[in-house]
């Protein structure tokens, strides 16, 4: 009895073993070393870092493009859920609800639906890395992008989608909303094939057109499936780096005009090398994720209450 | 609704009922099938344009975006793998991906099962610290990362491997960024396997580690799938870590590889090979998301239906 408790004991050790050290050295430990570089003034050439405080998020906070960035990740936090849920939704609903001449179903989806599905998903498979570059190329302000190619025969303006700081922060949008749509059509057509066909057929039968099969029975049943989507997109649109870096002008411009929190961590941390800084506004931006994560999960379950 | 009919007019008023209901929702159909095939020229477009551009040359290029090559030149793409490197850091990235997943996949539903199926004290306390990374923003971690990974290059006899700059650093590093997500999903997996197939095995005396690897791992190969799905995919499009970690070219990931050739490079730049490098890119996901899309879909959407 006491030789099994310990053979117990030993496998459950050399089980966690590994996979406790490496977390605990390289996500623990960095992650708990940030609040602590975040109060000095360190820059890597000193041994030790000098403590000063709160000093690095007072400089932070009168920071004209830290509250740039700020305020881009704001806008991104409610417009790129917005907009995919909005367009993924419709989509869905077409492909499998709303498309009226469905095959076996009777009321299945619109022919061609599981292509569609196939086809809207792929640039979520693709490295933002890759878009990113991809879409530069699209951008292009002459005749030779994709865009202003026609836009120029048609004797249109060329539109400066990456360099006029008006336009760059909607072609970040853009960009991020045309990768996400079919992954969220994909998880909501998954939400719509566990609700039964039945209550489609009773409601369509009573009456009921496109309008009220959507907001009627498709929204209100889907709603645990958009909440998730909603903290996804949240989350995604607060960590949003890659896009911004890799595509626009100067890592985040022209003139900071599609800057983030992050782009600005990576800049100031490996471009300026003030890691006091940089941690400083990892801490805020840690916050900010926390804080979003806490809202959402308390606006949800009081959403589940009332059901 | 037809349960009040005989069951042999079922199958004719179904129908009617159908025609019925689609003549109602006519005209919305056209419009529908407009907005889908609008999605669908937006996501296909550009990725065509992109393979069109690569057999271009730099003239036809800088030219009118929708022009056709007048000739092929295919020695964009060589260009693209020998001088561009892009032979190397797909090379590279395979190598790190291979490791780093299975590495994760590994140690992952080591944790996992462990913590899913044992219970002890402190189970709870390392289940949640794994947890919790879910929501951590890597971008906290970032700068201590790099000293981190640094100091391990001073770690004597394994120090010169796990450093900076090296790919088995990087492979540790993404295996334990990928521990939340794994331990959470296939805990959750685990969990729901039935217990009495290992411990009738444990009663003919095979130990813990054997009922591991050869029942449970083996019962959980859906989940496993999944996760495995989404630790590829997430590994193979990381950007931000091997930025911070990998700054030897030789080293580079193919991630970087692409970004760098449209960032960095300059006036002389070779666009023709950046399309070539692109489509190079984009091309084998093409190819493997088409023979599995449907475990891709599942895998990567597993998280967000748990």
């Amino acid at each position: 009895m006491l030789f099994q408790r310990y053979r117990r004991g030993l496998f459950i050790t050399a089980f966690l073993a590994a996979p406790v050290t490496l977390y605990l050295v390289y996500v623990i430990s960095p992650y708990i070393q940030a609040f602590y570089i975040a109060m000095t003034d360190w820059r890597g050439v000193t041994a030790t870092p000098r403590f000063v405080g709160f000093d690095n998020f007072a400089r932070l906070f009168a920071d004209g493009i830290f509250w740039k960035a700020v305020r881009h990740n704001a806008a991104l936090l409610v417009l790129l859920p917005l907009l995919t849920i909005v367009i993924a939704l419709f989509f869905a609903f077409l492909l499998n609800v709303g498309g009226g001449n469905g095959g076996s179903g009777g009321l299945g989806g619109i022919r061609g639906s599981k292509l569609y599905r196939v086809i809207f998903f792929f640039p979520q498979v693709l490295a933002v890395a890759v878009v990113a570059v991809l879409f530069q190329q699209v951008f292009r302000p002459d005749g030779s992008g994709m865009l202003n190619g026609p836009l120029m025969a048609l004797g249109v303006e060329p539109v400066g989608f990456l360099s006029n700081p008006d336009v760059a922060f909607w072609s970040v949008l853009g960009v991020m909303v045309w990768q996400a749509v079919g992954f969220y059509v994909v998880l909501f057509s998954a939400g719509l094939a566990s609700i039964p066909r039945d209550m489609f057929e009773a409601a369509q039968i009573d009456g009921a057109g496109r309008g009220s099969l959507f907001f009627r029975i498709t929204l209100p049943l889907l709603w645990d499936t958009v909440q998730v989507a909603w903290v996804y997109l949240g989350i995604l649109a607060l960590d949003v780096f890659a896009i911004v870096w890799v595509m626009t002008d100067q890592h985040g411009g022209p003139d900071f005009s599609t800057t983030v929190m992050a782009a600005e961590i990576y800049r100031n941390a490996f471009s300026y090398f003030r890691f006091g800084y940089a941690s400083a506004l990892g801490v805020v931006m840690f916050f900010f994720t926390v804080g979003f994560a806490i809202i959402s999960l308390r606006l949800s379950r009081r959403e589940r209450i009332e059901y | 609704m037809t349960t009040t009919m005989t069951s042999g007019t079922v199958a004719t008023s179904r129908r009617e009922e159908r025609r019925e209901r689609r003549k109602r929702l006519g005209p919305l159909g056209v419009l529908s099938h407009v907005a889908l095939l609008v999605w669908t020229v937006l996501v296909v477009v550009p990725i065509l344009w992109t393979f069109l551009a690569s057999v271009k040359s730099e003239d036809e290029i800088f030219g009118d975006a929708w022009s056709l090559p007048r000739t092929l030149h295919w020695d964009n793409f060589a260009r693209a793998w020998e001088q561009a490197h892009i032979g190397q850091y797909t090379l590279n990235s395979v190598v790190v991906v291979t490791f780093s997943t299975f590495g994760t996949m590994l140690l992952g539903s080591m944790a996992a099962y462990v913590l899913a199926r044992y219970p002890f004290r402190g189970n709870r306390a390392f289940y949640l610290m794994f947890v919790s990374g879910l929501a951590f923003p890597v971008y906290l971690a970032l700068t201590p990362l790099f000293f981190v990974v640094q100091n391990m290059g001073n770690v004597p006899v394994l120090g010169p491997f796990i450093g900076l700059n090296t790919h088995a650093g990087l492979v540790l590093v993404y295996i334990a960024y990928s521990m939340p997500f794994t331990v959470f999903f296939l805990a959750a997996f685990f969990r729901t396997l039935p217990t009495a197939v290992g411990e009738a095995a444990m009663v003919d005396g095979a130990s813990h580690t054997r009922v591991f690897f050869q029942i449970m791992l083996p019962m959980a190969r859906p989940g496993i799938v999944s996760v495995t799905i989404f630790n590829v995919l997430g590994q193979w499009n990381q950007y931000q870590l091997p930025l911070v970690l990998l700054q030897e070219r030789d080293k580079w990931v193919l991630t970087q590889g692409i970004a760098d050739i449209s960032t960095a490079a300059g006036y002389d730049q070779d666009w023709s090979a950046l399309f070539a490098a692109l489509t190079l890119a984009i091309l084998p996901m093409l190819v493997v998301y088409t023979i599995f899309q449907r475990q891709i879909q599942a895998g990567l959407t597993a998280g967000a239906l748990k």
